[in-house]
């Protein structure tokens, strides 16, 4: 499976950044390859408006099945369900921690945005 | 001619300004409040509304039978209006600009456009004085199509003053582009400077004849006159605190109201404004004036 956590750096190592839309980074972990593959956020990150959509995009085509993020926004929440892309908020400390947490159940799948949307 | 008093400091009396020039004036004229998401100019001029017309800007609709999820609308649309993740896509109304790029890329034309109201235009009169202002509906995040709706229906043959909005981005750009002359309404403190600056610079980018007002001109210090003259920026008018003004102010009454002898000064401004549009417009190519619409 697919992972992917919102990252303050590259690895497993980086810390998590707890927004989604405004990212500094994407970690996508393969569980079944343990491939760590990063992406960069800057193109969402300095978005007006709409970065929470266009970060979607940006996780969808990593190929993602699941995301682990501090918080997500109505628009965003709307995208990546639309993606198929399940939404786990509440991922704190390094990347490769909060891994483990989802494997280990620690983490609840979202089933609605938990933070309201903002206009820059 | 259209003169719109603008400043990229909010609070610095371009309401103020707007209001006493029309009221000296006095009609025929147009008066029009581009400040759509908190106009305030009725509150001074009075007028009975007598027409409320809705503005609609078109969205696009997905025909989900008709969409292959190819993604081209997606990639069209620079707002994130419109997203396709594999699937037929989403539409987020409010991201939306209107522009119908998302219909044009589609190659099925699987998208049609339809209207969604995003404001009104209210309009009515006062004393030989055209009002008309737009109200951008409460939750709604893009000011410009409304003020273009009411650039749009205004008269121009009629003398008109705008009251546009605070700031230097597009709701205010929107609101000044097609002016004839930019009336830029600073105080004299650092923060007016700072933002004066700015505000210079965007009518500088729209090639537009402009002067600027020095409003509670006896606070703060001499920055903002040193920075004109340095930049060969005419000044217009001066206008000192006067305490009468502020609680006209907050009755809601017209500062010319509480303090007749203010008049002059506004006929002074006037005088100044038609005299440096003459002369920059002159002094300007006549090419380089853009007044294309959006």
């Amino acid at each position: 499976m697919k992972i992917v956590v919102t990252s303050s750096g590259e690895s497993l190592e980086a810390e998590v950044d707890p927004r989604f839309g405004r990212a500094a980074r994407f970690v996508l972990y393969d569980t079944e390859t343990r491939e760590v593959r990063s992406v960069d956020n800057r193109q969402s990150l300095n978005a007006a408006q709409g970065a929470g959509i266009q970060a979607a995009e940006t996780v969808s085509g990593m190929g993602a099945e699941c995301l682990l993020t501090g918080h997500c926004g109505p628009k965003a929440f709307r995208a990546l369900k639309a993606a198929g892309i399940r939404v786990y908020t509440g991922a704190a400390g390094t990347v490769g921690q909060a891994i483990t947490a989802f494997e280990q159940g620690r983490l609840k799948a979202a089933s609605s945005p938990d933070v309201e949307g903002h206009w820059a | 001619m259209t003169v719109a008093v603008a400043s990229g400091k909010g609070g610095t009396g371009k309401t103020t300004v707007a209001v006493n020039l029309a009221l000296t004036l006095g009609g025929p004229l147009q008066f029009l409040d581009c400040d759509v998401e908190e106009p305030n100019a009725h509150l001074f001029l009075k007028p009975e509304i007598a027409e409320v017309d809705p503005v609609q800007v078109l969205i696009p609709e997905v025909d989900e039978e008709r969409c292959t999820a190819c993604g081209a609308c997606g990639r069209a649309c620079r707002y994130h209006a419109i997203v396709s993740l594999k699937t037929k896509p989403l539409v987020f109304p409010e991201l939306c600009h209107g522009c119908g790029g998302c219909a044009l890329a589609c190659e099925t034309g699987a998208i049609r456009e339809a209207p969604r109201e995003v404001g009104v235009i209210e309009r009515g009169l006062r004393d030989g004085i055209r009002f008309a202002h737009g109200r951008l509906n409460v939750g709604e995040a893009m000011a410009s199509p409304v003020i273009r709706a009411l650039r749009h229906m205004a008269d121009r043959s009629l003398l008109t003053i705008i009251d546009s909005p605070p700031g230097t981005s597009c709701p205010v750009v929107a609101s000044v582009r097609e002016a004839d002359f930019v009336v830029l309404v600073t105080e004299p403190t650092p923060f007016g400077l700072n933002d004066l600056a700015l505000a210079v610079a965007m009518v500088r980018e729209l090639n537009l004849p402009f002067g600027v007002l020095i409003n509670r001109s006896d606070i703060g210090n001499s920055a903002v006159r040193e920075y004109c003259q340095a930049e060969g920026i005419p000044l217009l008018l001066e206008i000192p605190e006067d305490r009468r003004v502020a609680e006209a102010y907050s009755r809601g009454e017209p500062a010319i109201q509480a303090v007749p002898a203010m008049r002059e000064s506004y006929e002074s401004l006037y005088e100044n404004i038609c005299r440096e549009e003459a002369r920059q417009s002159l002094r300007q190519h006549p090419k380089e004036r853009t007044h294309a619409d959006v």
